[in-house]
């Protein structure tokens, strides 16, 4: 892997996030510029990404390990291009979250919590993901994808193959907003 | 059809964006506050309209306002909660995705009343998408003057800011979530001191559910009386409550509080009744962490009466009979749902959000998910039922946080009203493969 290092675009946001707090306050940036180092350093936290934002932020890289261990969403190992997370619990399971899962595992041919040899797909299994009026639901990337049946999981599955969208965080939020 | 309050314009084609959010009388609460009112007489009108908080706990938001202490030359803060992560839950994500302009105005106001110097509104990882439309919604009001310095030339400052968490149920308890502003863990506080004398930054600080804060916004527009003249008794107002699970209309729906649950349930305005004519089972009424109840305790108090859609009515006959509002999180399971299966996915979600802080929440969740695992698996014996019961009570009041609460009641609850259910899992653990859900594979292949 090449050095692990922030794009000057992503220093810019950085500056207009740490802004947001108060003198002195700048460690309240930890949580939104971990979010930016996963979406730029392929889907994932390494102790490189760590070190990075800790040195970015003027932090002991200590201080973001513990955080980044603490929250479910800062993957710890390398991820997939396509995160799929299908959200298990009670009102998903009523109407077949488990159900959709082993649709998922016999497609793709891998367990909860395995990525696809191609490096393409990781599947997990979360908790409730404020979809329960819609469910079963996974999310990708920072998409949800709602009311979920066997035909629309294959036709998710089939358009996310040649997508990457463990960018899709950036995608999503206008920079300019920061 | 019942008084609207927040949701009133949810039709409106066009809502989410200011011009039309302004031009259906958005903003008006804060010129009312800002050119007639003194933050005072606001706080005075919230107090008034009996308005409690909506993320779950009830507790009474003029009286959490008026606590906020107020030394001089200390900076203030009003924060939002938008980590809506209990398991039924999804109220607060259609209110901002759909009128992100009214948490915006509410914040402003409630900003003026508290004296507060910025406002952040912390929304849970998981809800990415929505911080790109509240941040619009900032632009926009920024744009138009109602933030920023010297608001309405009234000389009150105030900024107000997104601020993304990642993932961690537990940073739904107010001070956990502070904790994981400044950029921590999120380990809950003891308190007190409570986050009004030392909050944010150690500075006085409100935390506020984002439907709490929506409500502001008509009850300074209509003053707090109207708005403590809708509802019933002390559940004054509206209530959001999100429906899902085995009923026709699942979705986000505005109530009057004090319709019958009955009416909640089966009315066409409302959820529509059960899916395919099945016979109700159960109700989970106020998000995961509130106790189960079978479908005659839900829908008759023990004195014979219809229950109704109320803090009170649902909580009459206290844990033995009762339940909780909660969050409004209303699933609803029909005659063919497991409740030992549905429970463990509970206690397997509290398992994995326990902070770790407490060794009896820390511990106890992780061994009720294994003992319900076993039991699942057909491997449980009459003494696991018994020993579910003891852990559950001994996690109860003995953690930091209300998160063991949470984990245990769910627990208490199933046992107290389906023990056989537990035991017929026990005694015949080949029945196990029969128990499945064939209608939701049906639902899956039918597009």
């Amino acid at each position: 892997m090449s050095e692990v290092k922030f794009s000057n675009d992503s220093l810019a946001v950085i500056e207009k996030i740490v802004a947001r707090y108060p003198e002195g306050k700048h460690k309240s940036a930890l949580l939104p510029v971990l979010h930016l180092a996963q979406a730029e350093f392929d889907g994932w936290l390494s102790p490189e990404a760590m070190d990075e934002v800790a040195r970015v932020l003027n932090l002991k890289s200590i201080e973001v390990y513990e955080v980044a261990s603490f929250y479910t969403m800062f993957n710890l190992s390398p991820v997939g291009k396509c995160l799929i997370e299908v959200c298990r619990t009670s009102s998903c399971w009523l109407k077949g979250a488990n159900e959709i899962v082993e649709h998922i595992e016999k497609k793709l041919n891998i367990k909860d919590g395995e990525t696809t040899p191609d490096g393409m797909f990781t599947l997990k299994t979360v908790e409730c993901l404020g979809s329960c009026g819609t469910a079963p639901m996974m999310m990708i990337g920072a998409q949800f994808h709602e009311n979920l049946t066997y035909d629309k999981v294959d036709s998710i599955l089939e358009t996310c193959k040649t997508e990457d969208k463990r960018k899709t965080y950036f995608d999503q939020v206008n920079i300019e907003h920061y | 059809m019942g008084k609207k309050l927040l949701l009133a314009n949810d039709h409106v084609p066009g809502i989410k964006n200011y011009e039309v959010y302004r031009a259906n009388g958005g903003y008006k609460s804060v010129e009312k506050a800002i050119k007639t009112m003194s933050p005072d007489a606001v706080v005075e009108e919230v107090k008034k309209s009996g308005l409690r908080g909506r993320g779950g706990a009830g507790f009474p938001t003029g009286m959490k306002w008026s606590f906020l202490a107020k030394p001089e030359g200390v900076a203030r803060y009003i924060v939002c909660n938008a980590d809506e992560s209990e398991p039924g839950t999804f109220k607060d994500r259609y209110l901002m995705s759909r009128i992100p302009h009214i948490l915006i105005e509410g914040m402003i106001t409630s900003g003026f009343a508290l004296g507060a110097t910025a406002g952040y509104i912390y929304i849970r990882g998981e809800y990415f998408y929505i911080v790109s439309i509240l941040e619009k919604a900032i632009e926009e009001a920024y744009q138009n003057g109602w933030l920023g310095k010297n608001i309405l030339g009234s000389g009150f400052d105030y900024d107000l800011y997104v601020q993304v968490g990642a993932g961690a149920y537990i940073c739904g308890e107010e001070t956990a979530l502070l904790e994981s502003l400044e950029g921590k863990r999120g380990n809950p506080r003891i308190k007190p001191p409570f986050p009004a004398i030392a909050g944010l930054y150690g500075c006085p600080t409100v935390v506020n559910n984002v439907e709490t804060i929506a409500a502001v916004v008509p009850i300074i527009n209509e003053g707090g009386e109207a708005y403590a003249a809708v509802g019933i008794g002390k559940s004054a107002g509206t209530k959001l409550i999100s429906a899902s699970g085995h009923i026709n209309k699942p979705g986000v729906y505005e109530i009057e509080m004090g319709i019958t649950v009955e009416d909640f349930i089966y009315s066409d305005e409302y959820c529509g009744g059960i899916i395919n004519g099945r016979k109700l089972k159960a109700v989970v009424a106020g998000g995961s962490s509130v106790p189960i109840l079978p479908a005659d305790k839900i829908l008759t108090t023990p004195a014979g009466e219809k229950r109704l859609m109320s803090y009170e009515s649902l909580s009459e006959g206290g844990f033995a009979s009762g339940t909780m509002l909660g969050s409004g999180g209303f699933i609803v399971m029909d005659e063919t749902t497991s409740i030992v299966q549905n429970l463990h996915t509970f206690a397997r979600f509290y398992h994995h959000e326990s902070c770790g802080q407490c060794s009896p929440c820390r511990e106890g969740t992780g061994w009720m998910e294994k003992i319900l695992h076993k039991i699942l698996d057909g491997h449980g014996t009459m003494a696991d039922i018994e020993l579910l019961w003891e852990i559950q009570a001994k996690i109860e009041g003995n953690t930091i946080c209300p998160l063991g609460d949470a984990a245990a009641w769910p627990v208490a609850s199933a046992i107290r009203h389906f023990r056989s259910e537990f035991e017929e899992f026990v005694q015949n653990p080949t029945n196990l493969k029969k128990v499945r859900h064939y209608e939701s594979v049906n639902q899956l292949v039918s597009a």
